[in-house]
């Protein structure tokens, strides 16, 4: 079972943690109603700038707010400059075991990892095998899901090295901070996070095709109809480059164009934001109308980049996740600084038998599920729904995995009956390029729902913005 | 400049004028309603207007006749046709929304807010004193859109690209009324129009004080038509337009548009050197009619040239 969770502002005897103290202080001072005002007024300002995800189904313009907690999570200096040796090391071996599963494989060769594990998962890519890409970084923008267990230890839930998304959060939640409570800015020394986007182009440029000198560099959507393509018009703008759809790129003579009011005009960087599946018509989904046709074998001859690259899924799949701190001791030859939530494979026989016994106390995911779906959380489960999780394992066991209830950790949280702690996450976001670079902070989590452990925006997750304190 | 992008903001400055356009026209006529006189002649001038408009059949599906207050609801806040203006500025909004990392923030925010604030004038349902209110609410964030983005954007293609859609749908506008009035336009027109008619004429286009101003004298048909069509100094008259278009399509000129920049160029000059009393004599409705051809040809062309993607390059 699941121990008391950590509590980020208190400790165990009531005291406050040094660096929330001078907040806790001025919390106290303000009257409730300000509170409520500023909140608000936030609700205001998002829909004004349309910082919305579209909802799929519904009335065309139903668009909704990401909610957004005006109290800020806080990460004092030390603490997070371990977190950040930590994903940088976890990172750069992630990179390296992508790059080693598509040209050598001596991870499988030396046992590490079972072959089958890889080579049979859905998320390996054969078309991948061999080619090789810019720097051989294949998850350019990685986004790291971390929870503080009971202890307050970092561990990391999940590795996002697909298509992240939630930066732009991270952004315009500080803006709005900014805005809402300039005089916080003056009590704390906050690290800025703003030049979020010149670090993203800076690492874009850095992986553009060899010889290519002042590469050009776009960003793919799906359109506005997807459900984040607030934050893909709003990296484009940021950044200063196009933000184009599949219909705007074409592909002649192995080379990606796009077609502007000029003609045809070379693209040398892809930034996608569209999923593996959908990039190419001719190779995966034929259906697929978001894609480029043609765009693979460019990118195979070498004539684009696309970031992240082709199959880095095979990376960041559940039944992977377990082997991450091998790889780091496999291609670093380090210790994990930053560990895993403790993982059962309900493959191995052992495991199995284990989770099973206690499936009303711990937390089954399918491993490739995504999004706080697909999963069964144990104490919070019916009998009946155990039960159907039960034959579903035995059926397939090599479709789940378990992880322990976690006490994920609390943070003081503004509601309709005013402070009330509740339970958060951190995705911190990770660029690697020319070399890793990482913004202090990242986007947090936080479940909105009293005592619910989901923190995901599509079941009533919200943000808040994040503080590394400098000292 | 992607194409798709160029034809987004193209379309966005386009819906945002119409709904301007929209807005006084509705206004000139919800003025003459308040005024003691015969209710047919409202009714013609509504009539003629919605002819103009090409919105009489949309029109005549949900109503027998044309009333005023159904023409204003339909005009104004009617969400079941792409026509009215709260469609319009959801258009412009979505074509807004489609490219907003092509727009300054300041305009985006402007666009969506008064998308927003807009389904709140809907949501109260629009009784016949709120219609003043609400077309006079619409030219201001019009106004106001214009002001930003003059204000605010890079003077590159994105611009001039809204700027060409906002003077190829005011000419297409001018027109559009100037055919809705054209009878009354001739010079010894049967029946000598109220005069208040003329001032709906003009206050539909913003010109009843530049008529004052520039005229110094009573309305007259041939000087409204001038006034409308051929002055330069008027700001939404056909040649003021043309101008406007030729020279805003100077600046975004690619490899195969000379043709259309020759053509926008040819529109201006014809206006430039021809009299009015060239134009009465050929036939006004003749005029209008062969003129707002060739400002849809112009639509057509500059939409091969720079927006619709050549199937395959």
């Amino acid at each position: 079972m699941a121990g008391t969770p950590y509590n980020e502002i208190y400790l165990g005897n009531g005291d406050c943690r040094a660096h929330y103290a001078r907040y806790a202080e001025w919390l106290a001072s303000q009257p409730p109603d300000r509170l409520a005002q500023k909140r608000a007024e936030a609700d205001i300002m998002f829909h004004r700038v349309g910082i919305t995800f579209a909802v799929y189904g519904q009335e065309e313009g139903a668009e909704r707010l990401i909610p957004f907690d005006i109290v800020p999570r806080m990460l004092p200096g030390d603490e997070w400059l371990r977190l950040e040796t930590g994903l940088k090391q976890r990172v750069s071996a992630l990179n390296a075991f992508i790059h080693d599963i598509y040209h050598d494989q001596e991870i499988l060769q030396a046992g590490v990892i079972p072959a089958e594990q890889v080579m049979c998962n859905s998320q390996y890519r054969p078309e991948m095998q061999g080619v090789d890409v810019p720097g051989g970084i294949y998850a350019h923008i990685a986004g790291i899901d971390i929870v503080r267990d009971d202890a307050g230890e970092f561990r990391v839930l999940e590795d996002n090295l697909r298509v992240p998304s939630g930066v732009s959060y991270m952004l315009e939640n500080r803006k709005m901070m900014m805005r809402l409570f300039p005089e916080l800015f003056s009590e704390y020394r906050i690290a800025p996070v703003d030049h979020y986007p010149d670090v993203l182009l800076d690492n874009l440029r850095s992986v553009a095709p060899i010889g290519v000198a002042d590469p050009t560099v776009v960003l793919l959507t799906a359109g506005a109809h997807n459900s984040a393509y607030f934050e893909h018009a709003f990296l484009a703008q940021q950044m200063g480059i196009e933000l184009v759809e599949g219909q705007d790129l074409f592909v002649r003579d192995e080379a990606v164009f796009m077609r502007t009011t000029q003609g045809p005009r070379r693209v040398d960087v892809i930034y996608r934001r569209i999923d593996d599946d959908f990039l190419d018509p001719l190779v995966f989904r034929p259906d697929s109308m978001l894609g480029v046709p043609g765009l693979l074998a460019a990118y195979r001859a070498g004539r684009v980049t696309i970031a992240n690259a082709i199959g880095t899924g095979v990376a960041d799949d559940k039944s992977i996740y377990p082997y991450v701190p091998d790889m780091i001791r496999f291609y670093l030859g380090q210790a994990p600084i930053i560990g895993n939530v403790h993982t059962w494979v309900l493959r191995r026989k052992d495991d199995q038998d284990y989770v099973l016994a206690h499936l009303e106390d711990l937390v089954v995911k399918e491993v490739h599920g995504a999004g706080g779906y697909g999963m069964l959380i144990g104490p919070a489960a019916t009998k009946a729904e155990i039960a159907a999780f039960r034959q579903q394992i035995i059926a397939t066991p090599e479709r789940y995995i378990a992880q322990p209830t976690l006490a994920l950790s609390t943070c003081p949280t503004f509601g309709d009956r005013g402070i009330t702690p509740r339970h958060i996450d951190l995705r911190p976001f990770v660029l690697s390029g020319r070399e890793v670079t990482i913004v202090p902070g990242g986007l947090t989590r936080v479940a909105l729902r009293e005592g619910s452990l989901v923190v995901n925006s599509s079941q009533g997750g919200g943000t808040k913005d994040t503080w590394v304190l400098e000292d | 400049m992607l194409s798709r992008t160029a034809d987004h903001l193209y379309w966005m400055s386009r819906y945002i004028e119409r709904a301007e356009n929209l807005a006084r026209l509705v206004d000139a006529h919800y003025r003459m309603s308040l005024l003691p006189h015969s209710p047919e002649k409202l009714a013609n001038s509504l009539g003629a207007t919605m002819r103009a408009l090409q919105l009489e059949v949309d029109y005549s599906k949900a109503h027998a006749a044309i009333e005023p207050r159904a023409v204003f609801e339909f005009l104004t806040l009617d969400r079941g046709h792409p026509g009215s203006i709260v469609s319009c500025l959801r258009s412009a909004r979505e074509n807004a929304r489609a490219v907003r990392g092509s727009l300054t923030s300041e305009l985006w925010v402007t666009l969506n807010s008064t998308w927003l604030d807009s389904r709140a004038f809907g949501a109260r349902g629009a009784r016949s004193a709120d219609v003043g209110q609400f077309v006079e609410w619409v030219k201001e964030r019009s106004h106001l859109t214009r002001g930003v983005s003059i204000g605010t954007m890079l003077r590159d293609e994105a611009f001039y690209f809204s700027r060409i859609g906002t003077f190829l749908e005011r000419a297409d506008n001018t027109n559009r009324i100037l055919v809705a009035h054209q009878s009354d336009l001739v010079p010894g027109a049967s029946i000598v129009p109220d005069p208040y008619e003329w001032t709906v004429l003009l206050r539909a286009l913003s010109a009843f004080e530049i008529y004052r101003r520039v005229y110094r004298d009573v309305i007259t048909p041939m000087k409204v038509a001038e006034l409308l069509i051929l002055r330069d100094d008027m700001p939404r008259s056909l040649l003021r337009c043309c101008k406007e278009v030729h020279q805003n399509l100077k600046s975004v000129k690619n490899e195969q548009s000379a043709e259309t920049e020759r053509r926008a160029g040819e529109m201006h000059a014809t206006l430039y050197f021809t009299r009015m009393e060239d134009i009465v004599g050929g036939g006004l409705p003749q005029f209008l009619a062969s003129f707002l051809t060739r400002l849809r040809d112009l639509g057509d062309r500059i939409a091969t040239d720079f927006l619709v993607p050549a199937a395959e390059a």
